[in-house]
């Protein structure tokens, strides 16, 4: 970053505020942790090979002195002095030689390869480092050895040590291109994290802007799903689901309102009407007896009308689920199609049940309207069309982990068009609407089969219509 | 009122009424006073506390909705102070889950608004322990019937009458009620323990199958229908 570019990043808010946004994503707060361990973990690694390589080195270079030492007092022992200068002299014209130094009780050097050392290191036996310079190449620099020290008898002194100055040079060249590496490796892996996160800060900018349009109340926008199956792709696809799922309920919401708008206030304006002509035009006490009858009547229309929706309101929100018990499914089917069959053989129909144990969790109440509503709908329209005596089955099976309920009548059925429209609300499939009814009954028993986990569907029962829920059933 | 609905002074009731709403509660009292029943009324919870603590009623009539205290933490005082005063609630909430909460802090029974008069006078009525059998008579007689509940069996004129069981029920309760009326949604709460609204005439078509049952081949009806409101078992109707 130059000067000026400082600079502008310093006075430009703009880039301050991406570059902050940019810090505070989920995936770059991640990176810094993943580079900050990476770090240190290369760093103790680094310095572990630097330590164990120079342990290495001093334990060869001071093996390797102890075995020249070694060498040198067997060839002090054989020949005395006169050997030990001889073997010396001819070490030291070896190329890569150690370092070699002996003197005499007045200090002059018999033999040597070394041209300057700290004074007084000769005075004292042992081991150390030292700082030296060759004397056998011409312009050395002062390196390091590492040396031994004796002292022989008859005042002799002789030092023998190895140049260590390879040691550091050694290290440099393992500790050096590893930091080099280590810091190139954090400065690629910042400008990684960061080109990374302001993808997804794209991508979920773009969410953002399409999820503000929607909220803005055109719930036609989806989000874009690229294909890519990545973790986005994913959340864009189940949040598209989501909003699918709710522009039906709101489509659903505003056909219902309206036809409730249509549904009740055809017999409102009806009741209006009746009230005001009976105000108008009545002469008698029967003719006002009448009018205030017939408004009654309409008026309990309205009242069933009304319970039906919030009832079917209820089931889909839910909230019923919470007092879910354990019913028996095959009880309520023999009450339902018993409280049923008086009315069925008075209409000219036999009804028969075939029923066998089932219990379910679920609501009594629900269950049992949802049947009586699928058999009264099979007395109203399930005689035969030739005028004949009708018969309505009701049969409780099992199916696998569900229980089918089906009703079937012996009627003229649903043209395969109409089977799925009979369940929205309001619809009856007559044009006329010369039959009672608030045209939910159906759409009730398919919010009870939605509340209950399973199902409504129509089939052809040729002749005739065979409604089934189909309701996950406890283990028999 | 309807006129077959008649007023029978030795089955006056005194009621209290605890109703927030005065419209209501105006229509409710000329109403009850028509058919013949003593109402005092009150405007709101303590002040229907107040007054169910201090008078004897035959029959409470408690909207859920009050100010001051709500209907439910009424009914329920009442109970732990241990008056067992029937109450009917009247509420406008008509779920199935509401009427158990409903029924579970004391009530006797509940009915949902909107209601037809006839409906609450006929629960009312049902709910009064005045004229109807003791629940604990093992037999129950109107005129020459006889409802043997523990032999289950059912005799007219002393000849046997043989009743599929849920037929049997409905006599039962429709006789435990004799001379007051039982209105269609009553039989279907009480002998097929349903709350839902059947929107057909199912329960006229069980009730004339157990006419036809009772009454056919006899000079006296027993089973009489009150139009507009449902059904009446007694000796003769006026």
């Amino acid at each position: 970053m130059t000067f000026a570019q400082r600079l502008k990043f310093k006075r430009n808010p703009k880039i301050r505020r991406n570059l902050s946004r940019l810090v505070r994503t989920t995936g770059f707060k991640l990176l810094a942790v993943y580079l900050l361990v990476f770090a240190v973990f290369a760093v103790s690694m680094i310095a572990y090979v630097a330590w164990h390589t120079s342990q290495l080195i001093e334990s060869q270079v001071s093996e390797k002195v102890e075995a020249e030492v070694r060498f040198l007092a067997d060839q002090y022992r054989v020949g005395g002095v006169q050997r030990l200068v001889l073997v010396i002299d001819r070490r030291t014209r070896r190329p890569g030689s150690s370092i070699y130094l002996l003197t005499n009780y007045a200090g002059e050097v018999l033999a040597s390869n070394v041209s300057e050392l700290p004074i007084g290191l000769l005075d004292q036996p042992g081991t150390r480092v030292t700082a030296y310079r060759r004397s056998d190449e011409p312009g050395a620099k002062e390196n390091l050895a590492f040396v031994e020290v004796f002292m022989l008898p008859g005042g002799y002194r002789l030092l023998v040590g190895r140049d260590i100055e390879d040691r550091d040079t050694l290290r440099q060249l393992v500790v050096r291109p590893a930091q080099v590496a280590l810091v190139l490796i954090l400065i690629m892996g910042l400008a990684g994290g960061i080109f990374v996160t302001r993808r997804v800060l794209k991508r979920i900018d773009s969410m953002t802007a399409t999820s503000e349009t929607i909220m803005a109340g055109d719930l036609t926008g989806r989000l874009t799903v690229d294909g890519s199956g990545d973790e986005f792709d994913r959340l864009a696809g189940s949040l598209n689901t989501m909003l699918e799922r709710i522009e039906a309920l709101m489509a659903g919401l505003k056909e219902v309102s309206d036809n409730i708008a249509h549904d009740l206030k055809t017999p409102l304006t009806r009741l209006r009407n009746r009230a005001e002509e009976a105000l108008r035009g009545a002469t008698s006490e029967e003719e006002w007896r009448r009018a205030l009858e017939t408004t009654i009547e309409e008026s309990d229309g309205l009242i069933r009308t009304f319970d039906a929706l919030l009832m079917i309101a209820r089931a889909e929100a839910g909230q019923a689920r919470d007092s879910m018990v354990d019913v028996d499914l095959a009880d309520i089917t023999e009450n339902v199609a018993e409280l049923y069959e008086p009315l069925a053989d008075e209409q000219g129909l036999d009804l028969v049940t075939e029923i066998v144990p089932m219990s379910i969790h679920g609501m009594r109440e629900l269950l049992a309207q949802a049947l009586s509503n699928l058999i009264d709908n099979a007395i109203k329209y399930g005689r035969p069309a030739d005028g004949a005596r009708g018969l309505i089955r009701v049969t409780l099976v099992r199916d696998g982990a569900f229980a089918v309920l089906e009703v079937t009548d012996s009627g003229p059925g649903i043209a395969d068009g109409d089977r799925d429209r009979v369940v929205e609300r309001f619809v009856r499939l007559e044009a006329s609407r010369s039959r009672p009814g608030s045209g939910l009954g159906l759409a009730l028993v398919s919010a009870v089969a939605r509340l209950h986990g399973g199902q409504l569907s129509f089939s052809d029962a040729g002749p005739g219509l065979r409604a089934t829920l189909r309701l996950p059933a406890k283990a028999p | 009122m309807n006129p077959n609905l008649e007023t029978d002074f030795s089955l006056s009731m005194r009621l209290l009424l605890v109703e927030d709403d005065h419209d209501a509660a105006d229509y409710l009292r000329k109403a009850f006073r028509e058919a013949g029943h003593v109402v005092d009324h009150a405007a709101d919870g303590e002040d229907g506390l107040a007054h169910a603590l201090d008078g004897k009623y035959d029959v409470m009539v408690v909207d859920r909705m009050l100010p001051i205290r709500d209907g439910l933490s009424l009914v329920a005082e009442l109970r732990g102070r241990g008056d067992a005063t029937p109450v009917l609630i009247l509420s406008a909430l008509g779920q199935v889950d509401d009427r158990v909460v409903g029924l579970r802090a004391g009530g006797d029974d509940y009915l949902p608004k909107p209601y037809a008069f006839t409906e609450l006078l006929a629960r009312v009525e049902a709910l009064s322990r005045r004229g109807a059998p003791q629940a604990a008579e093992t037999v129950y007689r109107v005129g020459d019937l006889e409802l043997d509940r523990l032999a289950h069996r059912v005799t007219r004129a002393g000849k046997d009458i043989p009743l599929q069981p849920r037929e049997f029920r409905l006599m039962e309760y429709l006789m435990r009620h004799a001379g007051q009326v039982v209105t269609r949604t009553m039989l279907l709460e009480n002998v097929w323990d349903y709350h839902f609204d059947p929107q057909t005439n199912v329960i006229d078509v069980h009730v004339s199958r157990l006419r036809s049952k009772i009454d056919k081949g006899f000079d006296v009806p027993l089973i009489h229908t009150v139009r507009g409101a449902g059904y009446m078992v007694r000796v003769g109707m006026r």
